[in-house]
């Protein structure tokens, strides 16, 4: 089998792809580069000149407004040059490949690629083939690929839970919704398992599990209430509208009735639990608004250390190519 | 053109012969066996020794991607794949653009085969219009063309009476039926075996329930209608289990399994590679083991190399984005080679999976070196290294995972009716 | 010759730096050495404002050909910079790129009245237009190597390493 395509041959980061297979060191080290950025956007320059003359393509083949804003903030925080492209409705309908588009861009100088696609593993195509031409320079950011990662969102959530919690090897984590979809999930279950965490959980219902989970390191549960009971961390997350309906649920409200997170099942967990969503968030769908906007609740610090964790990943690779 | 194929390994399972054994044609067919018959004059002989002589390889699933898939490939590449792999007869599905449901279709790639006059080419008719599961086309008129069976390719049917119906019909003049059983509904969107693999990838999985219950259903259909039933490319040891039940119940049932699903398992798409993007899904390995068994033992009938050429254009995207298949015509038999070596299997039971028992399911009278039969000879050296690569595979379609691999199994020389059709560059 | 004893040239250095010092004076460590001076400093000059420290990493001239130091920490300043007066403190003054690193980032902060430098030792070396304005002593070390300040209990000493390249 390939090499991990995300590590260079020194085993340094080359790509940020996928959370899997990350060894506990760069994560910590992510992390931890991420808290002196943290306080950059506190400054009355909120800039640091490190990728000054880079130039950032963000490349979403699937549009994603929030995402992209965030990655933007991030780049131009590191005084990078930004080009965002909303390829999802221009060139590969026309007929150009993926590929092609990213050969384009490539002879446009480009120095970061930061890549969201409805398909799982493109960013590993766009990898492998800057490798297979020879222009390993170029790096590549996952910003979520179809159901598989979106490394940095699971990064941030690592960044929260030790913002709040500190050490990971005493923590329960309850991982709650549509596991089966979301790449989301899985990033943050590969994260959290290399961490150490030794209480991880899954809780959904069976049409919104993939197969063999439990082989990722999760116990799974069916009901919300045991799945809650004395954990750490409720990591909740986005149920797509599409999926309200038709043979996955039956409906938004009895979705809600079960996994639904209100202050009442809160109150199961530890009384110092903290709740996550990676937004946007459906109020009343998996998330009371009692709870999303409750004292536990740290969505709207998970959007600030975003930011600081993307320009921790960017600037990890964007330097020493000279 | 007489031939006398001198000092080789003779291995012909039909005849239960593996002995080293000269072979004397003449004609196109096979004239003596051991000793040359009287007055035997041979135009060229041929040295095989060291070497081994096997009936033509004959390959139950091969794509030639005409007509109308040209920029895919054509059938002289195609051809030439096949007989630079040994094969010298092949049955192809009819899912080609248009689809070969029309006599005048059947005829006319028949018609170009000869002409290219290299592997036989035995089409299979669409059992149903255009493969789309609703009308029946017409099968006496396309056996009459030369279709020799009929099947949906890898287009289910979703309507059950239109299946019953085609296999109604089709029993009542003797056409076996092929299937690929996968529930169209189950495999919706699905583009790896659903596992742990998929999940951690975030790939739409294919149960492996979509087989099962697409057999359950096929099974009973056959069972009801009196049809010859077919199993084209089994992949679950829980779907051959269901075919064991079958024929203990005594069901005359046959079935085959893709040469890639006895070696590469879903572990294998590694990172997303498109390569092993294949229909029905490379499954767990659990699965394989037991497909290597099951063709070791008999209750799989025979092998197939399932090839299908794909430009790169449809393989360099996302793994769900990609066109599935891989290139098999010429791995076939080195692939083969590699399950007997790692099965320690006898060679002669081994080829017999390719040769006799593929010839049996077939129903052709072919897959040996009986006197007097057509003289359809692969010469191979079981022990000499082939390197898969863009540049020496033969196929339009480079789309293999072992690109780049070194197997063991390099064919020296092939021949169909009696004329040299190929012969391996020599060796420095 | 012998390293100098780095405490003698604290109490030096403070005593260079004690007349300049107004009540608004604040002294900002550069990581990790010049922290440790700013501290005793501090305590020696007993000054109001509690000192800063600055770790440059994100201002270092040789990242695009050595990447992100895999140890940057937060940078404090535990003050408003606005039209105050500073004293950038480091160990060594070699070839002054740590300070125009330094000089930047604070003015990402905002605008001090002054900034003037402060450190033990100038080894020399200066590849940019950048002079100390408290030195206690100018030491040169031998070739292919290097002066680091170390703290061990609580005293601070100079210790003479190899280059590593």
């Amino acid at each position: 089998m390939a090499r991990n395509p995300q590590l260079n041959k020194h085993g340094e980061l080359q790509h940020l792809l996928t959370t899997e297979g990350l060894p506990r060191d760069v994560i910590t080290r992510i992390l931890d580069t991420a808290e002196p950025f943290a306080d950059v956007a506190e400054r009355e320059v909120k800039k640091v000149p490190l990728l000054r003359g880079k130039s950032v393509f963000n490349l979403f083949f699937e549009n994603s407004t929030r995402t992209r804003t965030t990655f933007e903030i991030a780049a131009k925080r590191l005084s990078a040059d930004v080009i965002n492209l909303n390829i999802a409705t221009s060139s590969t309908n026309k007929g150009e490949t993926l590929l092609d588009t990213v050969d384009n861009l490539a002879a446009m100088q480009a120095d970061m690629f930061v890549v969201r696609h409805a398909s799982s593993g493109a960013p590993y195509l766009i990898a492998q083939h800057l490798e297979a031409t020879g222009r390993d320079h170029i790096h590549v950011v996952n910003a979520g690929d179809g159901r598989h990662a979106h490394p940095t969102q699971g990064l941030l959530d690592m960044y929260t839970i030790r913002h709040y919690k500190r050490d990971f090897t005493q923590l329960s984590v309850a991982v709650v919704g549509d596991i089966l979809h979301s790449r989301v999930a899985r990033s943050q279950i590969h994260a959290l398992s290399t961490l150490g965490v030794p209480d991880l959980r899954a809780v959904a219902p069976k049409t919104l599990l993939p197969q063999d989970i439990e082989r990722l390191g999760c116990r799974v549960f069916h009901d919300m209430r045991e799945g809650l009971r004395g954990v750490d961390v409720v990591m909740m997350l986005r149920l797509q509208n599409e999926r309200m309906q038709g043979s996955l649920l039956p409906s938004a409200q009895e979705y809600f009735k079960f996994f639904g997170l209100t202050e009442e099942k809160l109150a199961l967990a530890k009384p110092d639990a903290i709740v996550l969503h990676p937004g946007p968030m459906n109020r009343g769908v998996e998330i009371d608004s009692a709870v999303a906007d409750g004292r536990q609740a740290v969505i709207l610090p998970q959007v600030t250390f975003g930011i600081a964790v993307r320009m921790a990943v960017m600037a990890m690779l964007g330097g020493g190519n000279a | 053109m007489k031939i006398h194929i001198k000092g080789g390994r003779l291995i012909d399972p039909a005849q239960d012969i593996d002995a080293q054994t000269d072979v004397f044609i003449a004609a196109g067919k096979v004239v003596a066996l051991g000793a040359a018959p009287d007055g035997f004059h041979a135009n060229r002989v041929i040295d095989a020794a060291g070497h081994i002589v096997v009936p033509g390889l004959i390959d139950l699933c091969a794509r030639l991607r005409e007509p109308g898939l040209e920029y895919r490939a054509t059938l002289e590449s195609e051809m030439a794949a096949a007989v630079a792999g040994g094969v010298t007869s092949l049955a192809c599905p009819p899912d080609t653009d248009p689809v070969l449901d029309e006599p005048g279709l059947v005829e006319m790639l028949k018609h170009r085969a000869r002409m290219l006059n290299l592997a036989h080419v035995y089409p299979h008719g669409a059992l149903t219009v255009g493969l789309k599961g609703e009308r029946l086309t017409e099968m006496g008129e396309l056996t009459d063309a030369g279709c020799i069976a009929f099947s949906q390719a890898n287009e289910p049917v979703d309507d059950t009476q239109v299946l019953f119906r085609a296999m109604q019909y089709a029993a009542t003049f003797g056409y076996t039926v092929w299937l690929q059983p996968t529930d169209l509904h189950l495999a919706a969107g699905g583009v790896a075996h659903e596992g742990e693999i998929a999940a951690r990838l975030g790939l739409t999985g294919i149960p492996v329930l979509a087989e099962t219950l697409a057999i359950g259903r096929m099974l009973q259909l056959a069972r009801a209608t009196g049809c010859r039933l077919h199993l084209a490319r089994i992949s679950s040891r829980a779907g051959l289990m269901l075919i064991d039940q079958a024929r203990l119940d005594g069901m005359q049932v046959s079935c085959d399994v893709a040469i890639h699903a006895l070696h590469l398992c879903d572990v294998d798409i590694g990172y997303f590679d498109p390569q092993c993007r294949t229909v029905p899904p490379l499954r767990a390995q659990f699965d394989r083991e037991a497909l290597r068994a099951a063709l070791a033992d008999g209750r799989i009938d025979a092998l197939c190399s399932d090839h299908t050429p794909v430009d790169d254009d449809a393989k360099q995207v996302p793994f769900a984005e990609a066109e599935p298949g891989t290139t098999g015509l010429e791995l076939l038999l080195p692939l083969t080679l590699a399950w007997a070596r790692e099965m320690h299997l006898p060679l002669k039971l081994a080829l017999a999976r390719i040769t006799s028992d593929a010839a049996r399911v077939l129903g052709l009278n072919a897959g040996h070196l009986k006197v007097g039969g057509a003289a359809d000879v692969c010469i191979f050296d079981a022990d000499a290294p082939v390197r898969i690569s863009r540049e020496t595979l033969r196929s339009q379609g480079k789309n293999t995972p072992y690109l780049g691999r070194e197997l063991l199994g390099r064919v020296s020389a092939t021949l169909v009716s009696g004329q040299v059709v190929y012969e391996a560059p020599a060796r420095h | 010759m012998s390293l100098p004893d780095a405490e003698l040239l604290l109490a030096d250095l403070a005593a260079q730096m004690r007349p300049h010092m107004t009540p608004d004076t604040a002294l900002v460590g550069l990581h990790s050495g010049g922290v440790w001076v700013a501290q005793r400093l501090h305590a020696l000059l007993g000054l109001a404002q509690p000192p800063g420290a600055l770790d440059v990493s994100f201002y270092r001239d040789d990242y695009a050909q050595r990447g992100l130091s895999r140890d940057a920490r937060r940078s404090s300043l535990p003050f408003d910079i606005e039209g105050r007066p500073l004293v950038l403190v480091d160990d060594v003054l070699h070839t002054g790129r740590t300070v125009r690193a330094a000089l930047n980032e604070l003015f990402d902060y905002g605008r001090p009245a002054r900034v003037e430098l402060a450190v033990l030792v100038d080894r020399g070396g200066r590849q940019l237009p950048v002079a100390a304005t408290y030195c206690a002593t100018r030491y040169a070390p031998p070739a292919g190597s290097r002066v680091k300040l170390v703290q061990d209990d609580g005293r601070l000493a100079l210790r003479l390493v190899q280059d590593q390249e």
